[in-house]
């Protein structure tokens, strides 16, 4: 594997944009910032900013820390802690981050949290994980309930039921930890910052269905989500971010350019592909370059919307601040109901021309891999195309076998291959 | 003549097949993987194209009128040729052992100790590989081992050894015999089998001279492999060029099918992975599902479990056969297996229940894969090393019955070959007229009679 690692200038704008975050938390205490740990699914970054507050994201420092090779000595920790080998394996990278100092990727320490708030309650261990952590940091914390698109919709009431929850504790309680007052015409600003992203960030993600796609969708698709789907949403960094990126793919694609890889750029569409579930970050280069090798691409992912499913329609909507949140809370990925979920992977392959699925299926993250496997009959029935199902994990380097997903993979590619009539190569 | 070979590297076995231009199949050859591949793959490829040679034979003595003849004929001379190449292995094994066991001290009497064990094991060789026996192990080191170990432990005091030493002798030796391509010459063991059984035959003086005339006018035919094609768990390690190499599930699906064209689903239980494959009227595969991240319930479980018994791997199933009720096993965990077993003997359990349990928890663990791939459709083909197992067949015809209702069930003899076949059929398919880069080994070059 070379060393040199090819990037675009947006993601060396985003590379930027997250070590000033981080110094930014640092501060955090001399400053007189306050400091929210959240989640991403359903996350209220422009209610959290609207009130100047600064925002850590758990499972993103344990995906961090994966990518760094750094979670397994954290997961040891935690197991040592007492957690159990079947715990979601960024509860426990988190957890044993936080027992060797809660240093971040940057090298610096995090600050502790001046308010845990869970908006999304579709994924029971984010629920148990702030239990944990609020007993460490005895501060405040807010949990919301959000419902479970049961019946494949969101309902007015639904609506009425998260937003009143906003209004009625949320706002006060940030009130009154930050003493300050919610400024609702910031608040609407900061959406209407949010919307135009987002607008880009479908531009980039549509540009996939273009043959050959200018992006990855899953592996290049975890980047292009990053910044709002974090600590961004609703600042001009943000903005700045997602014109950039826009741009760079309408330079792909009228140049009639594939992807960028960490191995360079992919020269030769052979296989297009639509994935279910998280990647796995302890390998994620050499999961891509699995792909990469094989002349794949994804061109449509579920994963890139767990902070959002922008590409079905959602805008935050200013002119309603709290339904909107609320709105956005009950749409993210994890809370659509399965009915739901197989129509979205099946439409993507339609949409995107995808010559099949793949679904990584990582057995300690319930809210993903259960029901995986009627998603993928259902799929196939109803797109025609052939799935594929390999195991891995987040963030637990023991449950990555380079060796046997390799052969997974490849068996899959030529199969794809045959199918098609191409030439089979390994 | 142009043939096309299809190598197979398996966890457990490496298996290679030989086709002719027409895509019949000229020969097969099977050997243990060992820790060497590159060794592996040349032992089975040298395999098939010995057992291709005797099907020239038999193609040739048809010919000539006398195939009446040469079905008896030929399997007595593979016989023969199988002693002699016993013969030449169990030499070069006791050869190895006195290298190895030079600086054991004076006292102890190696020379006399092997001396004793080879030279039984040489004439128990005779019965082993007499006409009409049947084989009880693909692999010298079976053959040999387990004979090996039982006389060690008989006259190792006699020689002032202790039982270990000449077992740490055997395990060291083993290795180095295994991993070397023995240069034993192919041509005069064939000759020496060829005189021997023309003689015992019985045969009148007019068909001893037609058969080895038959035989003669095979031996100058050069076997030249057009192209190889590789499949298997260690396919990245096969010196062939990228495009010659297949996945294990392409050439599963593909070997089944032309193995019984009517397949729709294949299941191949190997020694580390268990795939479900569904394949098209073309023999395409359409879909497929591999375990993941665990090999429980693979075959390898059964080779561990017949250690743990201390009996043959193929004793398994047979013994699993005699069993009058089924004890209920879950867990497929090999490493587990061990103490399932000790546990239920202890609490009295027959051997034999105990075994047709095992063998059905293994079923279970594939009839959950055959259900993500898409089910059980009609034709069912099972394939693999386990196929051979008639405890886990019948254990899987049980299953496929309560899940699926009445089904074919397809099995060959030679399902353990399937993926090779599939591998050489791509390689006929894919490159007619291009000359494979391996080159022609002295064996394929035929033999001079």
């Amino acid at each position: 594997m070379s060393t040199k690692v090819v990037k675009e200038e947006s993601m060396v704008k985003q590379k930027e944009m997250i070590a000033d975050h981080f110094k930014k938390l640092a501060r955090a205490k001399e400053e007189g910032k306050k400091v929210v740990y959240t989640f991403v699914p359903g996350n209220l970054t422009e209610l959290l900013l609207a009130f100047d507050c600064l925002t850590v994201h758990p499972e993103i420092n344990a995906l961090q820390s994966g990518m760094r090779k750094k979670s397994g000595e954290y997961i040891a920790e935690a197991e040592r802690a007492g957690h159990s080998e079947d715990v979601c394996t960024y509860v426990k990278c988190d957890i044993g981050m936080l027992m060797k100092g809660n240093i971040g990727p940057t090298g610096e320490q995090l600050p502790e949290p001046d308010l845990l708030l869970l908006s999304y309650t579709g994924c029971y261990t984010f629920m148990k994980w702030f239990e944990l952590l609020r007993e460490r940091y005895d501060c405040p914390t807010v949990m919301l309930q959000v419902p479970y698109q049961g019946d494949g919709e969101i309902t007015p009431k639904m609506v009425e039921y998260v937003s009143r929850q906003l209004r009625e504790v949320l706002v006060p309680k940030l009130e009154e930890i930050t003493g300050k007052q919610l400024d609702e015409a910031r608040l609407q600003e900061l959406l209407a910052s949010s919307a135009r992203s987002e607008e880009n960030l479908v531009h980039v993600l549509e540009s996939a269905k273009n043959r050959p796609s200018p992006i990855d969708a899953y592996f290049g698709g975890v980047y292009y989500i990053g910044p709002l789907f974090t600590a961004f949403r609703g600042t001009p960094a943000a903005e700045e971010y997602y014109r950039m990126a826009a741009e760079e793919v309408d330079q792909r694609v009228a140049l009639g350019l594939g992807p960028v890889t960490p191995e360079g750029q992919l020269e030769n569409e052979r296989f297009r592909l639509v994935t279910e579930g998280p990647p796995n970050w302890t390998h994620f280069r050499e999961f891509w370059k699995m792909f990469y090798d094989a002349g794949a691409v994804v061109v449509a992912s579920t994963y890139t919307k767990v902070g959002g499913t922008y590409d079905r329609g959602f805008r935050h909507d200013p002119s309603r601040p709290f339904e909107t949140l609320a709105e956005y809370c009950l749409g993210c990925y994890t809370n659509l109901n399965l009915p739901d979920r197989v129509n979205m992977i099946a439409d993507y392959v339609r949409d995107y021309h995808a010559d099949g699925f793949l679904i990584n299926s990582v057995k300690s993250c319930n809210s993903f891999s259960a029901g995986q496997l009627v998603i993928l009959r259902h799929v196939e029935e109803k797109c025609g195309k052939p799935g594929a199902f390999i195991e891995s994990d987040l963030v637990d380097p023991r449950y990555f076998s380079p060796s046997n997903i390799k052969n997974r993979l490849e068996s899959y590619f030529q199969m794809l291959a045959q199918r098609k009539g191409q030439k089979v190569t390994a | 003549m142009k043939c096309y070979v299809g190598i197979d590297l398996g966890s457990t076995t490496t298996k290679a097949v030989v086709l002719d231009e027409d895509g019949g199949i000229l020969g097969r050859g099977i050997t243990n993987s060992r820790s060497n591949y590159d060794v592996a793959c040349e032992v089975a490829r040298n395999e098939a194209f010995i057992d291709a040679r005797f099907q020239l034979f038999e193609r040739e003595l048809s010919a000539v009128g006398l195939g009446q003849l040469a079905q008896g004929f030929l399997d007595d001379l593979r016989q023969a040729f199988r002693l002699e190449q016993h013969l030449a292995e169990l030499g070069e094994l006791h050869e190895t052992c006195a290298i190895n066991g030079r600086n054991f001290s004076k006292e102890k009497r190696l020379d006399a100790a092997l001396a004793q064990i080879f030279g039984t094991l040489a004439e128990e060789a005779r019965d082993l590989f007499g006409p009409g026996t049947e084989r009880r192990s693909d692999f010298f080191r079976d053959i040999a081992g387990s004979r090996y170990m039982s006389l060690s432990e008989e006259i190792a005091g006699d020689y002032g050894f202790e039982f270990e030493e000449l077992l740490g002798l055997y395990d060291k030796s083993i290795i180095t015999v295994e991993n070397h391509v023995s240069d034993i010459e192919f041509q005069d063991q064939l000759g020496r089998a060829v005189e021997h059984t023309v003689e015992t035959a019985g045969l009148i003086d007019e068909e001893q001279k037609r058969i080895k005339d038959a035989l003669h006018s095979v031996i100058p035919r050069r076997l030249l492999p057009v192209v190889s094609v590789g499949t298997g768990y260690g396919r990245a390690r096969l010196p062939f060029p990228k495009e010659h190499i297949r996945s294990e599930i392409l050439c599963h699906g593909l070997g089944a099918h032309a193995t019984f064209p009517g397949t729709c689903t294949v299941l191949d239980i190997g020694g580390q992975d268990t795939k479900a494959i569904q394949v098209d009227p073309e023999g395409i595969v359409t879909s497929f599902q591999m375990n993941d991240r665990c090999a429980a319930g693979c075959g390898r479980y059964l080779g561990y479990i017949a250690d743990e018994m201390n009996v043959g791997l193929h004793e398994l199933g047979p013994m699993a056969m005699k069993a009058t009720r089924s004890v209920r096993i879950n867990s497929t965990c090999t490493v587990f297996a061990g103490a399932e077993l000790r546990d239920r003997l202890a609490l009295g359990q027959k051997r034999e229940d105990i075994l047709a349990g095992l063998h059905r928890a293994i079923m279970l663990r594939a009839m959950s894969l055959l259900a993500r791939s898409g089910g059980v459709e009609e034709e069912f083909t099972f394939t693999g090393g386990v196929a051979k197992n008639e405890a886990a067949v019948a254990a899987l015809r049980e299953l496929i019955q309560e899940n699926y209702g009445e089904r074919t069930i397809n099995i060959s003899a030679n399902s353990i070959y399937t993926g090779a076949l599939g591998a050489a059929i791509f390689a006929r398919r894919s490159g007619r007229g291009e000359v494979d880069h391996v080159g022609a080994t002295a064996l394929e070059g035929g033999l001079v009679g």
